[in-house]
C-alpha cells in the first residue's frame, strides 16, 4: 500500500448514549480513489465530518499527511469537502463561490483569475461563470460544488454522497467525470456513498462500513470475491451462505463437511483462525445446475450440493433459480441462458448445485446479520 | 355550475370585504384629508376648503418640529441597537447549545405579550428604583427593549431556514469565524435584517403608551399629539402623520419587493412574503 494520507486511529463519535462512530481504525492511502461504502445510517458522514473537522471526536485521533489535527479547526485543515447538499453560496455567482477558498488563502489576484477559469474548465462549466448557483441544475451544482472544492489543491477531498441527489442518467456521466478527474489531479479522494455499485465502479479500495464500524477493506474483486463478512457479503451483491465443519485442513484446499452432509472443497487460505465451525459462501453466479433425474451427478473435481428447485425466475439474460437443498438451505443460482443452457429447469426438479471450489470463500461465523 | 345562491354569496362577501376595509381606512384618509384643510381657529374638525399651506410651513407649530426630530432620533437608534442586539441573540439561539437557551428563547416573547401599560409602568418603577433621569436615554432603553423580541423573531426565521452547511462550507474554505459572519451568515440574512429593522422604526416612532411613562420632560411626536388634542390638534400634526405613512409604507412596499427578487434569485423560499415579516 501507498504512503498513507489519512489515518483514522480509534476514532470514535458518540451523540449522547449513541454510538455513532465505534473506535474506528483506517488507513488511507494516498492520491487514490477511496470509497466508504455502507447503509444508511453506519456512520459514514460522521467520519468524514471528523476528518474536515466540523464534528469532534469522543476519542482518537485524526492524522492528515502524518500530522495530527484532530485539535486544528476546519478552516485550517487542508482538506475540503463537497457537500451533499452541495452547500453552495446563493448570493455569490459560481466564479465568486470558486474563488471564495483562494481569496481566504490570499492568493493573488491574477493567480486566483486564471486558477478560477482552470477549475471551471475542469468541470466544464466555463460558460456559466456568471451565474447563480440557484439557476442552475443539481447536476451543475453538484460540479460547482467540486471546482469549489479542488480549486485549493487541498491534500484530500472528501464527498460525502455527492451523486446522492441525482437521476440515474447523469449519476452514470458524472460518476466517470469524476474519477476521470481524479485520475488527471491526483489528489486523495474520499468518497463516502451507500451504492455499492458506486462504489465498485469508481474506487481503488473501498471500506465496507457498518453501525460504526470498518467490516472490511479491500479492492472491489477482493470485497466481492472473499467476503469476509456475512454483512459484506450480502451487502455487496448477493451470497449463499452455508454452515459447515472443517475435517481437513492439509494442504491448499480444505475439505468441511456442510450440515446437510455434502463434503464440500474450500481454498484453505480463506478459512478464518483454526476454527472448526465455519461459514462459507458462493456467489449465485458461480453455480451451475445440473438435472440428476437420471444417476449420479458428474463430479469432476467441483463442490457438490444436492436439492430440488422451488422457483425458477427467468430475467433475460439469465435465469434465477431458488434450490431447496438437502441440508436445508436456500441455494440462490444465477444461470446464463447461453446455448448450451437452455432455460429447460422448472420447480420440482431433483438438480446438483455444482461449482468451482477456489470461488468459494468464508465468512465470521459468529455474524450472522445479512444486510 | 355556478347558481344563483353562489352568485349571492359572492356579492354579499364582496361588499362586506370593501365595508370592512372603509372602515380600517377611514380614519386614515381622514387625517391626510385634513392635512390639506384650510381650518380656522383652534379645531380641525370640520372641512372647510382645500390649502397646502400647512405643507409648506410644517414648522409653524411650536415644539412640533423637536417632538417629530426625537422621534426619528430615537426609532433610529432603537433600530440600530435592536437590530444589533437582537441579530446576535437570534444566532446564538439558533447556532449554539448553552444553558438558558430554551428559556431566552421563550422570553424573547415576553415583552411581545406583556401589556405595554403593564410594560411602561414597570419600566417606569424600574427607572425610578435606580434612580435614572427620564428623558430622552429611558425611552430609548424602553424601546429597544420592546422591538428587541420582535428584531430576535424575525432574524431566527430566516436563521432557522438556511443550510447550516453553507456555514460549514465557508470554514471548509478557509474562512474563520469572523469571516463566515461578514461574508455568508450576514449577507444571507440581509433581508430578514431589512424586514427587523423597518419594523422596529415603525414601532418605535409611533409608540405612546411606554413612552408616556418613560419620557419625563422629553417629548416625542406621539407625546406631543397627545398633548396638543386638549386645545384642538394643528394640522400640522396631519401633516407630518401623512409624511410618516407615506415614507414606512413606500419602506415596506420596496423592502417585500427587495425580498421578493432576493428570493427568486436565491431560490429560497420566502414564507409569504408580509411587508413586517412576521
Ligand atoms: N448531530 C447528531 N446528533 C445525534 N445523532 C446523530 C447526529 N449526527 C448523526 N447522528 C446519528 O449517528 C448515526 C450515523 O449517522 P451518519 O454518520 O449520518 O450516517 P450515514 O452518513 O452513514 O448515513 C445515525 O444513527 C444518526 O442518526
Ligand atoms: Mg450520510
Amino acid at each position: 500500500m501507498a504512503e498513507a494520507d489519512i489515518t483514522l486511529s480509534g476514532l470514535t463519535k458518540q451523540f449522547g448514549d449513541m454510538v455513532a462512530v465505534d473506535d474506528l481504525d483506517l488507513e488511507i492511502p494516498k492520491g487514490g480513489f477511496f470509497a466508504m461504502l455502507g447503509p444508511s445510517g453506519c456512520g459514514k458522514t460522521t467520519t468524514l465530518r471528523m476528518i474536515g473537522g466540523f464534528e469532534e471526536p469522543t476519542a482518537g485521533t485524526v492524522n492528515l499527511a502524518g500530522t495530527d489535527v484532530t485539535n486544528v479547526p476546519a478552516h485550517k485543515r487542508d482538506v475540503n469537502t463537497v457537500f451533499q447538499s452541495y452547500a453552495l453560496f446563493p448570493h455569490m455567482t459560481v466564479a465568486e463561490n470558486v474563488e471564495f477558498g483562494l481569496k481566504r488563502k490570499k492568493v493573488p489576484k491574477a493567480e486566483r483569475k486564471q486558477r478560477v477559469a482552470e477549475a471551471l474548465e475542469l468541470v466544464q462549466l466555463t460558460e456559466l461563470a456568471n451565474r447563480r448557483p440557484t439557476q442552475m441544475s443539481g447536476g451543475q451544482q453538484q460540479r460547482v460544488a467540486l471546482a469549489r472544492a479542488l480549486v485549493n489543491r487541498p491534500q484530500a477531498l472528501l464527498l460525502d454522497e455527492p451523486l446522492g441527489a441525482l437521476d440515474l442518467k447523469l449519476r452514470k456521466q458524472l460518476q466517470l467525470e469524476l474519477s476521470r478527474i481524479q485520475a488527471d489531479i491526483g489528489i486523495t479522494f474520499v468518497h463516502v456513498t451507500h451504492d455499492q455499485e458506486e462504489a465498485m465502479t469508481m474506487a481503488d479500495q473501498i471500506a465496507v462500513m457498518n453501525e460504526g464500524r470498518i467490516e472490511q477493506l479491500g479492492t472491489a474483486s477482493e470485497l466481492y470475491d472473499t467476503p469476509k463478512t456475512a454483512f459484506v457479503a450480502n451487502f455487496l451483491g448477493t451470497s449463499n451462505l452455508i454452515d459447515a465443519k472443517v475435517l481437513s485442513r492439509s494442504g491448499e484446499m480444505a475439505e468441511v463437511e456442510a450440515d446437510g452432509g455434502a463434503r464440500l472443497r474450500v481454498p484453505a487460505s480463506v478459512l478464518p483462525g483454526s476454527d472448526t465451525e465455519v461459514r462459507i459462501g458462493v456467489r449465485p453466479e458461480k453455480l451451475d445446475l445440473e438435472a440428476i433425474d437420471d444417476g449420479s451427478p458428474s463430479a469432476n473435481g467441483d463442490n457438490v450440493i444436492l436439492g430440488h428447485i422451488t422457483d425458477a425466475a427467468f430475467v433475460g439474460v439469465s435465469t434465477q433459480y431458488v434450490v431447496h437443498t438437502e441440508g436445508g438451505d436456500e441455494l440462490q443460482v444465477f444461470v446464463q441462458n447461453s446455448a448450451d443452457h437452455p432455460p429447460n429447469l422448472g420447480p420440482g426438479r431433483r438438480v446438483a448445485a455444482t461449482w468451482d471450489p477456489t470461488t468459494t470463500f468464508a465468512v465470521n461465523r459468529e455474524e450472522s446479520d445479512g444486510a | 355550475m355556478r347558481t344563483t345562491a353562489d352568485r349571492i354569496r359572492t356579492w354579499l362577501l364582496g361588499t362586506w370585504s370593501l365595508l370592512a376595509i372603509l372602515f380600517l381606512f377611514a380614519p386614515i384618509f381622514v387625517i391626510v384629508l385634513f392635512s390639506f384643510n384650510d381650518n380656522q381657529g383652534r379645531f380641525n374638525f370640520t372641512w372647510q376648503g382645500f390649502t397646502l399651506k400647512h405643507w409648506k410651513e410644517p414648522f409653524a407649530v411650536a415644539g412640533l418640529g423637536e417632538a417629530m426630530g426625537t422621534s426619528l432620533l430615537i426609532a433610529l437608534f432603537t433600530t440600530l441597537i435592536a437590530v444589533a442586539l437582537g441579530t446576535f441573540v437570534a444566532l446564538a439561539l439558533v447556532r449554539y447549545r448553552w444553558r438558558g437557551r430554551g428559556a431566552t428563547n421563550g422570553l424573547v416573547f415576553l415583552p411581545l405579550a406583556t401589556p405595554e401599560v403593564v410594560l411602561g409602568a414597570a419600566l417606569l418603577g424600574w427607572f425610578l428604583t435606580m434612580g435614572l433621569v427620564r428623558g430622552f436615554v429611558t425611552v430609548l432603553i424602553a424601546h429597544v427593549m420592546f422591538t428587541l423580541g420582535y428584531v430576535v423573531i424575525t432574524v431566527r426565521a430566516r436563521l432557522e431556514g438556511m443550510d447550516t452547511h453553507i456555514e460549514e462550507a465557508a470554514a471548509d474554505l478557509g474562512a474563520g469565524q469572523v469571516t463566515t459572519l461578514w461574508k455568508i451568515t450576514l449577507p444571507l440574512l440581509a433581508p430578514g435584517l431589512a424586514a427587523a429593522a423597518l419594523l422596529s422604526f415603525a414601532i418605535s416612532i409611533d409608540d405612546f403608551v411606554v413612552s408616556n411613562f418613560t419620557a419625563g420632560q422629553t417629548v416625542t411626536f406621539p407625546l406631543f399629539v397627545y398633548g396638543a388634542a386638549r386645545q384642538g390638534v394643528p394640522p400640522q400634526v396631519n401633516v407630518f402623520a401623512t409624511a410618516i405613512l407615506v415614507i414606512v409604507v413606500c419602506l415596506m412596499f420596496a423592502n417585500l419587493a427587495w425580498q421578493r427578487r432576493a428570493a427568486r434569485k436565491e431560490g429560497i423560499p420566502v414564507p409569504e412574503a408580509q411587508p413586517l415579516g412576521i
